[in-house]
């Protein structure tokens, strides 16, 4: 029926709980470890603007590296970290730091100032070690958790990102597409960061390894972040 | 009209022979035509179906080449058609002329299908007529031979014209014309028309609008025998809404039965699957119907065109795919079901009937619900009147220029300054300033940003003498492979799975018969076990596989789960809505409405109040816990949606807590938790101000930052100018294609650089297109003044006929975050162990 839902009011960034550690659920699709003060974002995907430029003529705008480094101030300055760990692909690809206009790079260290940054190596951006700041590493262990870019099936206790999760909700002929976080008691796999980064559906065969029992789907809504069973979920 | 026949005036004895021997005399139209191209002017020809036009169009090509030095060489005359199968079929009709006169000419199409060796040699060798489409003229003139191919050509023919100039494809064609006119100085241009409303805008495209403005002569073809049109009555009280038109389907088998070919015109996909179905239910002499639509498979639709041109059949149930071109068969009667939209659209369709001009036409119109019979009623009086409503001349889009510009580049190097006047030499264009033409040509060569990333990476460049030049041979084949102007939603293939039925969820095997088409948006909202109407039977879904919907035949005898109704798609006309109103305004006009109709206005007279014929009538009334606003404006459905979302903001802000709302062609319903007829009563003024016109302000802009339909307008600019490719070299072509969200790059553009080209193109295709803002802005400024409120205790027989569409149509008061909150909230029962709704 024609009736739209009001809004209850509910928690903006839910928690979770995994390998007994709390993690806050980022509106903005970042990571938060309040116990050791660590914002995770992943798959950045910076100059992906400049990429398509140079490599097919197609000129998206060119705003996308600055847009997403907005997005990425807004939430430091939110929680104001004592670390930070970019969860791979933060760079489109290798030519990226070289292309990125001077004014990006000084954000960049600007945010990085005082706190402890950590590059995660990703697919896209392996051969970026350096003149971006901060450290360079495959992986990270926090806690009880590992934090990686690629997720491994059968893995436990793991943070990922690399597969750019997004949920689809249809109903009534209608269809909402939103970035998300999949999660169940094992593992939990970030959305893409980045301003022009698309998505995988969920529902793909690609996440059935990832989550055998299924998962919850935490989907970034307009006002807060909604969970949604996997199953639930229309495929794309 | 007949007195000059004897004269054949500039009419060769070849030609007179050749019409003597057929037994036709060359018509008037056909020898003015004739004069007014030997005397060197270029012409547009309006004429009603059935007069000739064809053959008026060409007659000078004919003559002249009949007349010619046989030793002269080149392309003499182009032909463009909107329809890549009339130019095959025109081609046809002049080979019996051109063999029986022996002259000795080649006449050739170019479409999508011409294989490339005879591309390749009609640019080499060309024929002395080429038929041909928009887009392949673009292609052409992008072509480094264009110069040479065109240089000598004589004569362009517009066919369909008033179709061709109402949308991008015009504004394209309009570009290439500009072209042509500069390549062959020489050139004359004929124009051919059905009638329209303002002849002059079509006879300024046809020739340049620089140095100075100008106009092609005009030839009209006074309209022939007048139609015989009539509503159908089927004796039964209609509903107060719906489109099915059930009620009428034994009426119209009864009108095919008595007919040699009937065409039945509906107004979308859906009506025409369900208008197929339930005539061939009531098929009991197994008459030969078919149904004939875009989504078909082409090979399907193809077979349906040549059994009507075989005469094999009795009836095809169709859409616009027919409104145009072809005559495929003897047609001799055409039905319209559902409202008729626009008085033009329906003398076209009419017009199908009987290609010959001298004798009437016979149509029916079907009007499925009250409001319908009005409609249908307005309609009959405007085709009496002749009146017309076809639209206003367009303005010339920034996207198609940008398309343009870059296939000039590949065409040769080009002057700034010179270009600028070609461009204005087309008449869409002829208002353009420098400084946006600029901003195009930045545009294509670097992408229009403020931020100057991009110029390393620039597509045009300008070299040290000053003009502008391709940067390679790869991006002028990029501009090859993304040419045109037509964007197709994302489709994805219907095919037939094969020994699959009852086993949902297992890997399904491809290979079965291809059935056409369906929108990439419909197919997302299936899931497996969906039963659906198309190509004419139940299907039903069983999932998708790469592009493709796998599909097994529904259970015999069941209907389709999902519902098959869709709003129709042209909203009403401006005109025939004003002709509606006055009905309503005027009950001594009452009579010439059917009886059910009138006595309907009367309650309405009786229970609230009729509007005057500039008057909005408002009603708010309270029912089932909520509380209703209705209005009636007649501005079709787009402009009501606008305005519904817009509404719905104010009173939000207002803390009314609007729900949600619906709209239909003549009005909308807008629901709230909050009682509004009270608080109309406290705050007088208060729908002064909620209609006032600052709504296209600021209200507007908040709302297409998050308008789906906004960000659908904005992919199809984004795409013509060549930001998101269509086709890249190496890929495979399929609207799924465009892999990088357009709905992302509207966000950043939008945070960025608001005024972006590509922005304020989307916000101009916005003015007219899916959200018909200048038509509401139109309606905001002619009601300033003349709002009547109605407070009623409970719905009004004229909000009825709006509040049954609730429910019915999706509900646009909805947001996102709404949606998810219901699905989570599913979630939440399921844990909770609660039953699922039903």
């Amino acid at each position: 029926m024609a009736t739209a839902i009001r809004l209850e009011k509910t928690q903006k960034n839910p928690m979770v709980t995994l390998a007994g550690e709390d993690l806050s659920l980022d509106l903005s699709g970042a990571l938060w470890l309040p116990a050791h003060r660590t914002l995770v974002v992943s798959d950045l995907h910076l100059e992906k603007g400049s990429s398509f430029a140079a490599r097919s003529g197609q000129f998206l705008p060119p705003y996308d590296t600055r847009d997403t480094l907005a997005s990425l101030h807004e939430v430091i300055a939110r929680h104001d970290p004592a670390r930070v760990v970019a969860l791979g692909d933060s760079f489109h690809d290798a030519g990226g730091p070289g292309r990125m206009d001077p004014a990006d790079h000084a954000l960049i260290a600007a945010l990085q100032d005082g706190r402890d940054w950590v590059w995660i190596n990703g697919n896209h951006d392996r051969a970026v070690q350096d003149g971006i700041g901060g450290r360079f590493a495959d992986s990270l262990t926090i806690g009880g958790l590992t934090l990686k870019h690629e997720p491994v099936p059968g893995a436990t206790r793991e943070i990922a990102g690399h597969l750019h999760p997004v949920g689809k909700v249809a109903m009534r002929g209608r269809s909402v597409r939103r970035r998300c976080f999949a999660a169940d008691a094992c593992r939990l796999v970030m959305p893409a960061f980045g301003s022009l980064t698309g998505g995988l559906n969920l529902r793909s065969p690609v996440f059935d390894g990832l989550f055998p029992d299924g998962c919850t789907a935490h989907l970034l809504g307009d006002g807060r972040v909604f969970a949604i069973g996997r199953a639930t979920l229309a495929r794309d | 009209m007949s007195d000059r026949l004897p004269d054949h005036g500039p009419l060769p004895p070849a030609f007179r022979r050749w019409f003597a021997s057929r037994g036709w005399a060359p018509r008037p139209h056909q020898l003015d035509l004739l004069a007014t191209a030997q005397a060197g002017r270029s012409a547009l020809l309006v004429a009603p179906t059935g007069a000739g036009k064809t053959l008026a169009g060409f007659l000078p090509t004919l003559v002249d080449l009949a007349e010619k030095n046989p030793a002269r060489s080149g392309l003499h005359t182009l032909y463009v058609s909107p329809l890549k199968a009339l130019a095959v079929d025109i081609a046809r009709n002049l080979d019996a002329p051109v063999a029986e006169m022996g002259l000795g000419l080649r006449v050739e199409t170019r479409t999508g299908d011409t294989p490339s060796h005879k591309r390749t040699r009609q640019i080499a060798r060309p024929p002395d007529i080429l038929l041909t489409t928009p887009e392949q003229l673009a292609l052409l003139i992008a072509h480094r031979e264009a110069a040479e191919l065109f240089s000598g050509l004589k004569r362009v023919v517009l066919d369909e014209l008033h179709a061709l100039v109402t949308s991008k494809r015009g504004d394209l064609l309009a570009l290439g014309l500009a072209r042509l006119h500069r390549l062959a100085p020489g050139l004359r241009a004929t124009g051919l028309s059905a009638t329209v409303r303002e002849p002059e805008a079509l006879q300024r495209y046809l020739v340049p609008q620089q140095p100075e403005p100008a106009l092609a002569d005009l030839i009209v073809v006074e309209g022939g025998a007048r139609p015989d049109l009539r509503m159908l009555d089927v004796g039964r009280t209609l509903p107060l809404a719906g489109h099915t038109a059930w009620q009428s389907m034994p009426a119209i088998y009864r009108l095919i039965r008595e007919h040699r070919l009937v065409l039945v015109f509906v107004n979308t996909r859906l009506q025409a699957e369900y208008t197929f179905q339930e005539l061939w239910n009531l098929n009991e002499d197994g008459l030969a119907i078919a149904l004939h639509h875009g989504s078909l498979d082409a090979t399907q639709r193809r077979r349906v065109e040549a059994a009507m041109a075989a005469g094999t059949l009795r009836a095809v149930v169709c859409t616009a795919t027919l409104d145009l071109g072809i005559d495929w068969g003897d047609v001799d009667l055409v039905v319209n079901i559902g409202a008729p939209k626009g008085a033009s659209r329906i003398m076209q369709r009419i017009g199908r009937a009987n290609h010959r001009m001298d004798e009437p036409s016979k149509a029916y119109l079907v009007p499925a619900n009250r409001f319908e019979m009005l409609e249908c009623r307005a309609a009959l009086d405007a085709v009496e009147a002749a009146a017309q409503d076809t639209p206003d001349p367009r303005i010339g889009a920034p996207d198609v220029l940008a398309q343009h510009v870059l296939g000039m580049a590949c065409a040769g190097p080009f002057d700034l300054a010179d270009l600028y006047d070609e461009v204005r030499s087309a008449a869409p264009y002829a208002g353009l300033d420098y400084a946006e033409y600029e901003a195009v040509v930045d545009y294509v060569a670097t992408g229009g940003y403020a931020l100057r990333a991009y110029e390393r990476f620039a597509k045009i460049l300008r070299g040290s003498d000053g003009l502008w030049r391709v940067r390679d041979a790869r991006t002028a084949q990029q501009y090859r492979m993304n040419i045109g102007t037509i964007i197709e939603a994302a489709t994805v293939t219907v095919r037939m799975a094969r020994g699959v039925r009852g086993k949902p969820g297992t890997l399904l095997p491809a290979g079965g018969r291809r059935l056409g088409e369906i929108e990439e948006d419909f197919a997302e909202t299936l899931t497996p076990g969906d039963t659906f109407l198309f190509a004419g039977e139940v299907l039903r879904f069983e999932g998708l596989k790469e592009d493709e919907a796998l599909v097994t035949r529904g259970p015999p005898g069941s209907d389709p789960a999902i519902p098959s109704y869709a709003g129709a798609k042209f909203p009403l006309s401006t005109f025939l809505a004003a002709r509606v109103r006055a009905l309503i305004a005027d009950p001594s006009g009452w009579d010439r409405l059917p009886a059910q109709v009138a006595g309907y206005l009367a309650e309405q007279r009786r229970r609230s109040r009729l509007p005057g014929p500039d008057d909005l009538l408002v009603e708010t009334f309270p029912r089932a816990g909520r509380y209703y606003l209705t209005c009636f404006p007649f501005e079709g459905r787009l402009a009501h949606q606008t305005l519904g979302m817009l509404l719905t903001r104010r009173l939000e802000r207002a803390r009314l807590r609007p729900l949600g709302f619906a709209a239909n062609d003549y009005g909308l319903a807008i629901f709230c938790a909050r009682d509004l007829s009270q608080h109309m009563q406290e705050h007088p003024g208060v729908l002064d101000a909620l209609f006032s016109e600052d709504m296209l302000g600021d209200d507007l802009e908040d709302w297409l930052a998050e308008s789906a339909m906004m960000k659908r307008t904005f992919r199809q600019c984004a795409v013509i100018a060549g930001l998101i490719e269509r086709r890249h070299p190496g890929q495979r072509k399929s609207g799924r294609q465009v892999t990088i969200s357009t709905d992302l790059i509207y966000d950043v553009l939008r945070r960025h650089q608001p005024d972006h080209l590509l922005l304020r193109a989307a916000r101009q295709d916005a003015a007219t297109g899916l959200l018909d803002v200048r038509r509401l802005g139109m309606m905001l400024s002619r009601i300033r003044g003349r709002i009547i409120h109605e407070a009623l205790p409970r719905v009004s027989p004229l909000s009825v006929n709006v509040m049954l569409e609730i429910g019915r149509e999706r509900v646009y008061g909805e947001g996102a975050d709404e949606i998810l909150a219901e699905a989570e909230a599913a979630l939440i029962d399921e844990a909770l162990g609660s039953p699922p709704p039903p």
